[in-house]
């Protein structure tokens, strides 16, 4: 299974990665890679396998329900490009 | 002309009432100052990791039981990757192949019986943050206190088939969550909310047709008259040759009107993925041995008790356990009210309920509480009181002037249960109407109704009308 440069694109799209259109070649050629080695993979009998959720055979650990976190607004957004009256401002969205 | 028929699923988000966010440590009271309960773990910073909280697992497991859902031991949470600014992590997890909760139903009562409404599935999952588009020098504002609120997203599967269906199950599963004491339900803050998935076909027709979502509908108001509208644009689409597209379309509660948002159409590849972070989570049998051993009497059953117990019409019945407060108070009234249970029902259905919509007060915050009402009504039971002058004491009791028994006393109101009295009154309204006496002996059974209201009119309504009725009549026709 091989992907088109339209698929980069929309894919590139999806997950806001810019990519300029001299490396899509690149982009196109190693994701196709990656989906022959699946194709290879999926060749293996797993009739009876139970899939697997998490690569570990492990539960979830749970925590009890107890507030633990103070406000940190002040220290937190230190790191925001831009904040008025406690809220992250951002490029405005339209909806 | 075709007749259509109308399908509709809904997905409802309920809130859960823990205390802490479902992935972090960071509050989930409503109301607080913008960020302030946004920690590290809910803005997305770098490095950290969502640890589960176990009250939102329970809660998940508990509304499984009490619909007859399998709670399944092991589930798994995805990733739904989009973008959005206030979704700082770029995705928000979910549950996706694997729920908390498989199938399940919901009984409704409707115009035309009762009907089952099997649920699909009900999946945990992190509510996202706010979005200000208010005037910020043309940027947008980003809360995100309610980024990481525990959600317990219930999608119904498309069994019903009209607005107002669709309501009457919204109402029962409210009740429903807020009985489990898993959700508040509070639709103004957002704690309960719902989209709809709505087609129609022709009638007879067995597959579906191309279905719209909406969304945005967050009163009980809004979603009857948001389906409607939609219902209505569908078939104009249709009956005019047209197609009808499947979008999302948001409701407009001010315009009364559904619009497209057609932005959101690109958005729709979530390429979800099990959520590296997070091994399943597991829900084994013993926990929920207790869950199941600890749950509260559920809204059917308390339904049939009412009307088994209390000797209660299904309507009466209905109308109390619209919600879980009204119930609670009908049920502690009756506990004071001599167990004058249908009685009890009339003044709560009647009269408290008129002043509570009047006021706009909730049932909780009424002025005359359980025990108040209760008193009333072994006053209107042992003739103390008529029912008529029970309503001006029950004004007065509204009116925050004291409780029953003073009321009466302050103003007089007891009944005149003393025959002696009555007789005295009746006489001299005999002899002030010989014309309406004569009509009365002559055969004329209506007049008598006049003489009975001039004898009460005489005794400020304070005689008893049964009484009065029947030494007229001795001393007319005796």
């Amino acid at each position: 299974m091989s992907i088109s440069e339209k698929d980069v694109v929309r894919v590139a799209h999806l997950a806001r990665i810019r990519v300029a259109p001299d490396e899509l070649g690149r982009y196109q050629a190693g994701l196709s890679d990656i989906l022959a080695l699946v194709a290879q993979m999926q060749d293996c009998d797993t009739d009876g396998v139970e899939p697997m959720a998490h690569p570990q055979d492990i539960a979830l650990r749970l925590r009890e329900d107890t507030v633990t976190e103070a406000d940190q607004r002040s220290s937190l957004q230190q790191g925001a490009p831009q904040v008025e009256n406690g809220l992250y401002l951002v490029p405005r969205v339209i909806e | 002309m075709v007749a259509w028929e109308t399908v509709i699923g809904l997905e409802v988000h309920a809130q859960l009432m823990t205390r802490s966010k479902i992935f972090s440590g960071a509050s989930t009271a409503y109301g607080a100052e913008a960020n302030t309960q946004a920690c590290a773990v809910d803005i997305g910073l770098p490095g950290v990791l969502p640890v589960m909280n176990r009250q939102a697992a329970l809660m998940a497991a508990r509304f499984g039981l009490a619909v007859g859902g399998s709670v399944n031991p092991v589930s798994v949470f995805a990733r739904k990757n989009y973008f959005y600014p206030d979704l700082p992590k770029g995705y928000q997890i979910s549950q996706y192949e694997i729920p908390v909760v498989s199938g399940g139903s919901l009984e409704i009562h409707t115009a035309a019986g009762d009907k089952t409404i099997r649920l699909t599935r009900a999946h945990l999952e992190e509510d996202a943050g706010k979005s200000l588009h208010e005037d910020f020098h043309g940027m947008t504002g980003i809360d995100l206190n309610r980024a990481g609120t525990p959600l317990l997203e219930i999608v119904s599967e498309p069994d019903l088939r009209s607005p107002a269906e669709a309501v009457t199950y919204l109402r029962k599963l409210h009740s429903l969550v807020r009985t489990l004491e898993i959700c508040d339900g509070n639709m103004q803050e957002g704690s309960f909310r719902c989209d709809a998935n709505i087609s129609i076909r022709p009638q007879g027709e067995t597959t579906l047709g191309t279905r719209t979502e909406l969304k945005n509908i967050n009163s009980f108001r809004f979603v009857e008259r948001a389906l409607h509208h939609e219902i209505a644009r569908q078939i104009t689409v249709l009956e005019d040759g047209g197609e009808v597209v499947q979008e999302t379309r948001l409701y407009d509660p001010d315009r009364d009107l559904t619009r497209s948002m057609r932005s959101k159409e690109e958005a729709h590849d979530y390429r979800y993925f099990p959520d590296p972070d997070l091994p399943p989570l597991v829900i084994d049998a013993h926990d929920l041995e207790v869950l199941r051993n600890e749950l509260p009497e559920l809204p059917d059953a308390r339904l049939a008790r009412f009307i088994a117990d209390y000797r209660l019409s299904m309507d009466d019945a209905l109308q109390l356990n619209s919600q879980k407060e009204i119930a609670d108070y009908y049920e502690e009234t009756v506990s004071c009210a001599n167990d004058e249970t249908r009685l009890t029902a009339n003044w709560v259905t009647g009269e408290l309920m008129s002043w509570l919509n009047r006021s706009d007060i909730a049932i909780t915050d009424s002025p005359v509480t359980p025990a108040m009402l209760g008193q009333l009504v072994c006053r209107i039971q042992d003739q103390t009181i008529s029912g008529k002058i029970a309503k001006e004491v029950f004004e007065a009791m509204w009116a925050s002037e004291g409780d029953v028994d003073s009321i009466i006393t302050a103003r007089g109101l007891t009944q005149i249960t003393d025959t002696g009295a009555i007789e005295q009154t009746v006489s001299e309204v005999i002899a002030r109407f010989p014309d309406q006496v004569a009509q009365v002996r002559a055969g004329e059974d209506k007049v008598i109704g006049f003489l009975v209201g001039q004898v009460m009119k005489a005794t400020s309504g304070k005689a008893n009308p049964q009484a009065v009725n029947e030494i007229l009549k001795r001393q007319l026709l005796g």
